[in-house]
């Protein structure tokens, strides 16, 4: 199979789903660029912070694909009253971290508008946003914030970590009738992997097993399942077997998934660059305790984040970010 | 702008049935027979109304905490209103929405938001499904003086005046947002100044005079409606009763709330120009109407008061669209 960047993958995802679906439109900072400046020979300066509505706007116009001003709260908002209303939005959210000028519309509009309506409300509304740290982009612009989302009932939260999860998860996304927020991490957006050239959606709430093993469970998403499959190559070489579950999507979560491969390994350790309170890591422990307690041969382990922002300077990001040397040291502590 | 008879009646109905709706729902709150909160929309009727009989079913509406006014004037069903308000089953929203939360999609009527300025993107992004559509369809924005100050009140003026959207911002100032008078959070004395900030018209409407602002809304409509793009109306209310049901209206006097229910009111006012001035209607045809309304309040409270509370099993439908993993449900 052909390998493409992930960068692509999400662009050929938005490419084929504007192709086949004329509700579908482009809302964004940038996605073009330059907007308004054709007269001057300017048509699509950026395609989007990271390239990756290039050539939409050439292909769809200006009506489909819509540069918005600085504007948070007004175009997502706005996205979300497109998608109650019959229109099926791509709203792209430059930095997860924006979210914090621009919650009101995901947390208490786009979340709860098909409830609070008692069912009658659709609201097909795909948020794209980039986390992740590891580019030296500090505090503000390096958060892994989907613990935040999938903590909200009506919400979905996808985070993919190959070129190939990211085209069929966002083209599921974007053709599913619920509210999904889409998390593009920014480290792995010009990895390359092979990934198909058709149209094709992997479903939501199914998770991967990226690597089968016997010893161990670790669990990873987004850019932490390479930091397992590196950790797991390592540990193979002293004999100890990783098995990496990625389980792609937070909400809906595959707990069985999970819990088949615990009840093979016994032992789990979740690895995860979100901060460690209230998140993903400590929700997936919680699953084990709940229900995979009996399966248990050691404690959970958790790899997080510190509770802590996100800093600037290289050596204490890269100190902020878990690697496979901490993995292997978590996973040391309940094999030895 | 032309008025016949039959508009003008039409007008009047929906206006008391919002008058006696909000006055029905008073005395049932204090009786103890609703749950939750509500804020009443008595004294604003010629806003509502004003503006929504200009709307059809396909145009859009977005409201605010203080929604059932819109509702009514909208053409949203009284029963199915009334057993929501009572959290029932047969509720607009099945009992899951209330008060702050009432919708019906049916009516374009887009829901009232317990977020004070919420309403406003909503209303934009429903205004870029009607530009898109292309079908001559319009979104009303009912907010507050309070909600002025929000960045989405900006934020969406600023949008749907650079996208050219067929969408009116409806500011109803009643001189309070909650308990703080409006000469104090802001500096400026009218709303509708802000329009020259984003480039498009601003008007002032008397919101307690339907024939202001039926006229004034019918030439914002209208515009929209042909491409001209938005237009930020601003009618001056007042309500009636306080924030919401039980608030003590201690930041306001009660001269200033009798002057303003002896020179002011709307459905007065209304009368005195649709029957003396205009000759159109008479006082007999009206307390017809009158009766006509609240018998028809009357049997919704009997509908409510008859209809089943939601079953457990409610709890959990309605979240999502659907929300299950390849190996079963969460």
């Amino acid at each position: 199979m052909r390998e493409i960047f992930f960068s692509q993958a999400i662009n050929e995802a938005m490419r084929i789903a504007l192709e086949k679906d004329p509700d579908v439109v482009v809302l964004g900072e940038d996605v073009a660029g330059g907007e308004g400046r054709e007269d001057e020979g300017i048509e699509e300066a950026w395609g989007g912070i990271m390239g990756a509505t290039k050539g939409l706007r050439k292909a769809f116009g200006p009506e489909r694909v819509r540069d918005t001003p600085i504007s948070e709260t007004g175009f997502l908002g706005a996205g979300v009253g497109a998608a109650v209303t019959g229109l099926r939005p791509i709203v792209e959210l430059m930095f997860m971290d924006f979210m914090g000028v621009a919650f009101d519309p995901l947390l208490n509009q786009a979340a709860k508008l098909r409830y609070m309506l008692g069912g009658k409300a659709r609201v097909p509304l795909t948020v794209r946003t980039l986390v992740g740290a590891g580019v030296r982009a500090a505090a503000q612009h390096s958060q892994s914030l989907y613990g935040i989302t999938t903590a909200i009932p009506g919400l979905k939260t996808v985070v993919p970590s190959t070129p190939r999860d990211a085209k069929g998860l966002l083209l599921a996304a974007i053709r599913d009738d619920d509210p999904v927020v889409f998390c593009e991490n920014k480290s792995l957006y010009f990895s390359k992997g092979p990934c198909p050239e058709e149209d094709f959606e992997i479903p939501l709430g199914l998770a991967d097993v990226k690597r089968e093993g016997e010893d161990v469970t670790v669990v990873a998403v987004s850019r932490m399942v390479h930091v397992a499959l590196e950790a797991a190559d390592r540990l193979g070489e002293e004999g100890i077997s990783l098995e990496v579950v990625d389980p792609r999507t937070l909400s809906p979560l595959d707990e069985e998934t999970i819990l088949v491969s615990l009840e093979k390994t016994g032992r789990l350790v979740i690895v995860d660059e979100g901060t460690p309170r209230c998140g993903f890591a400590a929700d997936v422990a919680a699953l084990a305790a709940d229900r995979g307690f009996d399966l248990l041969d050691a404690p959970v382990k958790r790899v997080t984040a510190p509770h802590s922002p996100v800093p600037f300077s290289p050596v204490l990001e890269d100190a902020y970010i878990p690697d496979a040397e901490r993995l292997i040291e978590a996973v040391h502590e309940i094999t030895d | 702008m032309q008025l016949d008879r039959d508009t003008l009646l039409d007008a009047y109905r929906r206006m008391r049935t919002i008058r006696l709706f909000e006055e029905k729902l008073e005395e049932l709150s204090l009786a103890g027979k609703l749950p939750g909160f509500l804020h009443l929309y008595a004294g604003e009727e010629a806003t509502a109304v004003g503006v929504c009989m200009h709307l059809g079913d396909t145009d859009y509406l977005a409201s605010t905490h203080r929604g059932h006014g819109h509702c009514i004037a909208k053409g949203v069903d009284l029963r199915g209103m009334m057993a929501e308000l009572y959290g029932r089953r047969s509720g607009i929203c099945k009992g899951k929405g209330g008060s702050m939360h009432i919708a019906d999609l049916d009516k374009g009527m887009l829901g009232a938001n317990g977020i004070v300025g919420a309403g406003l993107p909503l209303a934009t992004g429903a205004a870029l499904t009607a530009q898109m559509r292309g079908r001559g369809q319009v979104v009303v924005a009912f907010f507050g003086d309070g909600a002025a100050n929000q960045g989405s009140f900006h934020e969406s003026l600023n949008l749907a005046a650079i996208w050219r959207l067929p969408v009116v911002f409806v500011a109803e100032n009643n001189g309070y947002g909650e308990a703080t008078p409006v000469e104090y959070h802001m500096k400026i004395r009218d709303i509708a100044d802000r329009a020259g900030s984003y480039g498009i018209p601003g008007e002032i409407a008397d919101g307690m005079d339907f024939l202001d602002v039926y006229e004034k809304a019918g030439t914002a409509i209208e515009r929209a409606r042909e491409g001209g793009g938005p237009t930020l109306l601003e009618c001056k209310t007042y309500r009636y009763y306080g924030h919401y049901v039980g608030d003590p209206l201690t930041y306001r006097t009660k001269e200033e709330q009798e002057e303003v229910r002896q020179t002011r009111d709307p459905l007065e006012l209304f009368e005195r120009k649709a029957e003396s001035e205009l000759g159109l209607v008479s006082s007999d045809e009206l307390r017809e109407i009158d009766a006509e309304v609240k018998r028809t309040i009357e049997a919704a409270v009997e509908y409510a008061e008859s209809s089943d509370a939601p079953p457990p099993e409610d709890l959990l439908s309605d979240v999502y669209v659907s929300y299950s993993g390849a190996h079963g449900d969460a």
